[in-house]
């Protein structure tokens, strides 16, 4: 089978320290893949290459067969490769519908190709359902900078779906979330389309059990252990890395 | 509902306004209509400062350049094809469409102050050009005599005041009216979009670039045809009606205005204009003093300018904004692992 996502010895630097050296990763099609470690695996800094925030200096990203090591974020986002960020990344000043119809845009494609504002009633189409399946219907029409942490963080799925992602880069999502959001958060994540794959980092490891098949931990800079998530749990491996990463 | 109140409020000053525009030059003495076109033209070229500064996250000093294109494209060129208005108009937006497309690989890649330093260094570098260039643009004596125009084929030409500010007036609002259109349309959210957080915009696979780019020449193509109204409005130019203080005036202005609304940047550029024109009576050589103490107090007491002012006033329609709470850390999770 194929990767949908393949990194091949991607390494980066900064200055004498090695943030990433030799990482070899492969995300199938509908996959969801989890990226585990101590603070300062490498784990962001692999997303961001992955994302085309950070170029590598070393290895190649390759995504649906294509080397995309080149390309910059907007680029990989139209190919189809959408990340969520440790931050709730919305447009504070437009309105979650605005914000999600601005997310669907490059990815559209109006029945009537030349009929003007097409496109944009496209998005709005599809902008609804998305903002009622992550339960904010009712702040439609509220400033995205008006709403709370939690729903700015549904509404960031609900952007980063808009795209029709097939992969979707998840940094850190319960980050900052309460337990009841986190619980709504799962929710939302394993009732993501099995047709886009999902990487996800997170430190609440319950979560990373709950939503992934397989799981990659990564400790300074490289692959320590890969499997599933029974493997990587009783590895005494991994054990002994966040033990050391905690001290 | 108190929404609904403030808006309908607004549409009333709105329209107040507009009918004492129209009906102004059968109020008004020739001189002071006169006046009020150059106002009004000015106040267009304010409109494309605040298309850049409010809707784009461009700062700009530098509207004057393509505002001076447009004028002397107008003056030197539009005249030779033709007395009509809106021929003399469309040569006008082009020249200031072209000017402003040959300076975006300066403008649009950069940012923040680094762009209101290029901008201005561009409306500098526009002045001097036109000051020196004698044989087309007359030097700093500048080119009199204009020839009036006709606004449009077929209808007479405009020999008064009253009438050229008239024309001044229908065009404004048209121009004005076809900014609002625009930024309803999927380019004006993205512009939007992109002064939030060009970041993410990036990311979700817009071409910001481009876009940034396509705003920049629009500005120009607006401050052009501005140009083409002050030529109608006053029949004579120099590089005196596009200097540095014209610019620092708009941006005043529209910072006064509210730079994220047009028809604010419109009246506060207007404003600031009349103000500055008011006081060279009143106050001679001392205008740019009370502008620049004005400035200060606007800065200072109306950071978002006096169109937004009211919106502190008004209750939020939603929970107040949270802040993004610190990312994790490791150690908190860790005992899960351990368990």
């Amino acid at each position: 089978m194929t990767c949908l996502l393949s990194t091949q010895d991607v390494s980066v630097r900064y200055g004498s320290l090695a943030a990433l050296a030799g990482v070899d990763l492969c995300i199938h099609d509908g996959q969801r893949h989890a990226l585990i470690g101590p603070n300062g695996a490498g784990k962001t800094t692999l997303l961001n290459v992955i994302g085309g925030s950070t170029r590598p200096q070393r290895g190649t990203v390759r995504f649906d067969g294509r080397d995309v090591s080149r390309l910059g974020p907007a680029a990989r986002a139209r190919r189809g490769i959408n990340r969520i960020h440790q931050r709730p990344a919305v447009f504070p000043t437009l309105t979650a519908t605005e914000n999600v119809v601005v997310a669907a845009l490059p990815r559209v494609i109006p029945r009537r190709r030349w009929w003007p504002g097409g496109r944009r009633r496209t998005a709005q189409h599809r902008a609804g359902p998305l903002l009622d399946q992550m339960g904010l219907a009712d702040v439609a029409a509220v400033p995205a900078g008006h709403l709370a942490h939690g729903q700015r963080r549904q509404l960031e799925i609900a952007m980063a779906l808009a795209g029709r992602p097939r992969l979707l880069l998840l940094d850190e999502p319960a980050a900052g979330l309460s337990a009841t959001e986190v619980g709504r958060l799962a929710e939302l994540l394993r009732a993501l389309p099995r047709a886009v794959a999902v990487l996800l980092v997170e430190h609440r490891l319950d979560l990373v059990y709950a939503l992934s098949d397989t799981v990659t931990v990564l400790r300074d800079g490289q692959t320590l252990a890969a499997g599933t998530p029974d493997e990587i749990r009783t590895s005494p491996l991994v054990r002994q890395a966040y033990a050391d990463g905690v001290a | 509902m108190r929404d609904e109140v403030i808006r309908r409020g607004r549409g009333a000053v709105g329209a107040l306004v507009l009918a004492g525009l129209v009906v102004a030059p059968w109020v008004v003495d020739d001189y002071t209509a006169a006046i009020l076109a150059r106002t009004l033209a000015l106040a267009l070229v304010g409109v494309s400062v605040a298309l850049l500064t409010g809707v784009a996250g461009m700062p700009t000093l530098g509207q004057t350049a393509p505002y001076a294109a447009g004028a002397y494209a107008c003056a030197v060129l539009g005249s030779q094809i033709s007395d009509v208005g809106v021929v003399q108009l469309a040569v006008a937006a082009v020249a200031g469409a072209v000017l402003a497309a040959l300076t975006v690989p300066l403008v649009v890649p950069a940012r923040g102050v680094i762009v209101l330093m290029i901008t201005l260094a561009i409306g500098e570098l526009v002045v001097t050009v036109l000051g020196r260039w004698r044989s087309v643009t007359g030097g700093t004596d500048g080119l009199a005599g204009i020839a009036p125009v006709r606004p449009f084929w077929g209808l007479p030409v405009l020999a008064t005041d009253q009438a050229r500010y008239l024309y001044t007036l229908i065009v404004v609002a048209t121009l004005v009216g076809a900014v609002l259109l625009l930024l309803r349309t999927r380019a004006g959210l993205l512009l939007r979009a992109g002064r939030d957080d060009e970041t993410r915009l990036r990311a979700s696979g817009h071409r910001v670039p481009l876009q940034l780019s396509g705003a920049h020449v629009a500005a120009g193509a607006i401050a052009g045809a501005a140009g083409s109204l002050l030529v109608v409005a006053q029949q004579y130019i120099s590089p005196a009606d596009f200097g540095f203080d014209t610019s620092a005036l708009l941006l005043l202005g529209v910072v006064i205005g509210g730079t994220a609304s047009v028809g604010g940047a419109l009246v506060g550029a207007a404003l600031v204009i009349a103000v500055r024109d008011w006081l060279f009576g009143v106050l001679p050589g001392h205008a740019p003093l009370v502008l620049g103490a004005l400035f200060v107090a606007t800065v200072y007491l109306l950071p978002t300018g006096v169109n937004r002012a009211r919106g502190r006033l008004r209750p939020p329609s939603a929970p107040a904004s949270q802040p993004d709470p610190p990312p994790a850390r490791d150690h908190a999770t860790v005992p899960e692992l351990r368990a």
